[in-house]
């Protein structure tokens, strides 16, 4: 036990460095930069009509309270990292008067139940195809599959989804090509609305996986493989325990440990996937709040979600970390 | 070398197939140094016109030719990933060989900065720098960018390798022979690091230029220098599948997955041609 808590107070203390050097990335990009926000907003704002020259001053001065940029170098590094501790953002420019931290709470459950399962299961799907190809290596239909895999492997995910969009999209459109769900239903947890938001992320979650499989399949496949040769097998063969027994609890049960490091770090990068899926399938994630933010020059919504999704992704390998002893009881010890 | 290259070529399939799909690209790029259009003119050609003799990719709702057009976005586009590729390789060989070679505390901290830049989220943080730079935003920068973000994978692989060779016989014979650290690490160790830095940075640049595409279809690099994910960006600008303007699309598209299946290729048979034991196995000696 005392082993476990030094290893988990040493996670921790990487939790920590890697939301201390993300959130300073992000404050340097946006304090180092030679273009103000500020002044940026400013000019957006009066593009139209005549405003008076008092007005924008006084408008200028909120705006920078609003953005942290009043004081001194050293207030405002402290100014944004309290802001950072307490989740507060400041209203949004383009959805003015509701909070950032409302509109990124709204998005992120369609994020994370979208691209959460879509990873989850195609780490699931590939691992056990990659163990069943590694173990039963002479089978025809695991070959197949694995060259299919392999080709896919390299494809770029948008390209991945483009093409699964104009099939099933215009050439046999038979699933909903854009949105979270069904725009007419009521939003509660009715059979109806549940089966809506089933239906529209068919395609996306296809998409995440004919891309994502590949990966996840050889790597396993290889492990296995490695694993198969090893002594204590072979002793399990002779013994004569099951083949299904020694292929889950010999072979799988030891390969999967290093496939449990791989899936935190593709769980760090749901936010990257956000991005590309929700854009093109147009669901109402965290990305395509991004990607809007941006294109609406909202600088506290972008900032709020650079920082959300930093502190996101880190905790979730915090706690992919904190499990993996139960998976491979050795890290413990060293 | 030329040995090395011989094999490589005869017997693995693979290599061959990467060396001829790079090929095209790359013979492609260098076609843009011949290019009857400046890459930024437009409305100096008919506009949609089929792939055709005159046009042999067709042309753009914008009036530029499509294959010449696409000569210089191959061009910029690999210029990226070569960018990123050569700067992030600085990065991860001196911080994987220094942390494989000083172990202890070194090794320790650069490997905690490491693990933390494999996690950090990257996207959010290049849409991010393109925000606060708009206009003023430039790829090479952008390329900078993403190097500093990108050399963690292959730093902790370096890192790997150089922990093995650190209580080697002729390290320790360096040690005692009076060179200092760096000079070790450059002549005595980068020669073992050098193979898996070559086909690690196949990979990297296929993963650079996949960011550089994506970031460039969202409209969020500098959309005026073309590139092949610029192109994209002003097809769907353009509507250009549902006008049946797809040749717009799908050269762009069919010649950046050639490029990525070619690098993928090239990198995996390299993989196997040092590590021996995948080539025993592909050699017969098949271990059933």
């Amino acid at each position: 036990m005392r082993a476990y808590a030094r290893y988990a107070f040493g996670r921790f203390l990487q939790f920590l460095l890697v939301v201390f050097i993300g959130i300073n990335i992000a404050y340097i990009i946006t304090h180092a930069t030679p273009i103000d926000p500020v002044e940026h907003t400013v000019s957006v704002a009066t593009a139209f009509g005549h405003t008076a020259p008092e007005a924008i001053e006084s408008m200028r001065q909120s705006l920078r309270e609003l953005y942290g940029l009043t004081g001194s170098p050293i207030e405002q590094y402290l100014n944004f990292w309290r802001r950072v501790l307490v989740a507060d953002f400041g209203p949004s420019l383009s959805a003015f008067p509701s909070p950032v931290s409302t509109l990124i709470g709204r998005a992120i459950p369609w994020t994370v139940g979208l691209l959460g399962v879509a990873t989850i299961l195609t780490w699931i799907i590939g691992n056990l195809l990659g163990g069943l190809a590694g173990y039963y290596r002479r089978s025809r239909i695991l070959k197949g599959f694995g060259i299919v895999a392999m080709a896919l492997h390299p494809m770029p995910y948008y390209i991945a989804a483009i093409i699964l969009l104009i099939v099933f999209g215009y050439l046999w459109p038979i699933l909903p090509i854009s949105g979270g769900a069904q725009m007419n239903v009521a939003r509660d947890w009715s059979f109806e609305y549940v089966m809506s938001v089933a239906r529209h992320s068919i395609l996306p979650m296809l998409s995440l996986l004919l891309v994502g499989l590949g990966g996840w399949f050889v790597g396993m496949r290889s492990l296995v493989s490695n694993v198969v040769t090893e002594d204590y097998v072979v002793y399990a063969e002779l013994a004569g325990v099951s083949k299904r027994r020694i292929l889950t609890a010999y072979v799988m049960r030891n390969a999967i440990a290093p496939q449990v490091t791989g899936l935190a770090i593709s769980l760090g990068h749901i936010f990257s996937g956000a991005l590309i899926t929700e854009r093109v399938f147009g669901y109402p994630g965290i990305g395509s709040l991004l990607v809007d933010g941006v294109h609406a020059g909202d600088y506290s919504l972008v900032l709020g979600l650079t920082t959300v999704s930093i502190v996101g992704v880190s905790l979730a390998v915090l706690v992919i970390d904190l499990i993996y002893p139960l998976i491979d009881p050795r890290v413990t010890v060293n | 070398m030329f040995v090395v290259l011989r094999d490589l070529l005869r017997y693995n399939s693979e290599f061959l197939a990467g060396i001829l799909m790079t090929g095209v690209v790359v013979a492609m790029a260098l076609l843009s140094f011949v290019s009857p259009y400046p890459p930024l003119d437009q409305f100096v050609a008919p506009m949609d016109v089929p792939p055709s003799a005159a046009h042999w990719f067709g042309t753009t709702s914008r009036g530029q030719d499509l294959f010449w057009l696409l000569t210089y976005s191959i061009r910029n586009t690999l210029a990226f990933g070569l960018l990123v590729a050569i700067l992030s390789r600085i990065l991860s060989l001196s911080i994987g060989l220094l942390a494989g070679y000083r172990g202890g505390w070194v090794d320790r901290v650069l490997m905690s900065i490491n693990d933390t830049f494999i996690v950090i989220p990257l996207f959010p943080i290049l849409v991010l720098f393109y925000f606060v730079m708009r206009d003023n935003m430039s790829w090479v920068m952008l390329a900078v960018l993403t190097a500093l973000l990108g050399w963690s994978y292959d730093a902790r692989l370096i890192r790997s390798v150089a922990l093995s060779l650190r209580h080697r016989e002729f390290t320790q014979t360096a040690v005692f022979s009076g060179m200092r650290t760096h000079e070790i690490l450059s002549r005595e160790h980068l020669p073992f690091v050098l193979p898996i830095v070559f086909s690690t940075s196949l990979n990297n640049m296929n993963w650079s230029i996949g960011l550089e595409v994506t970031l460039a279809v969202l409209g969020f690099t500098d959309i005026n220098r073309p590139s092949v994910g610029g192109m994209i960006y002003w097809a769907n600008q353009h509507s250009a599948v549902v006008a049946g303007v797809w040749w717009w699309i799908a050269f762009p598209v069919g010649l950046v997955v050639m490029l990525f299946i070619g690098l993928y290729l090239l990198a995996i048979s390299m993989n196997e041609y040092i590590d021996p034991r995948s080539r025993l196995e592909r050699g017969g000696g098949r271990k059933e």
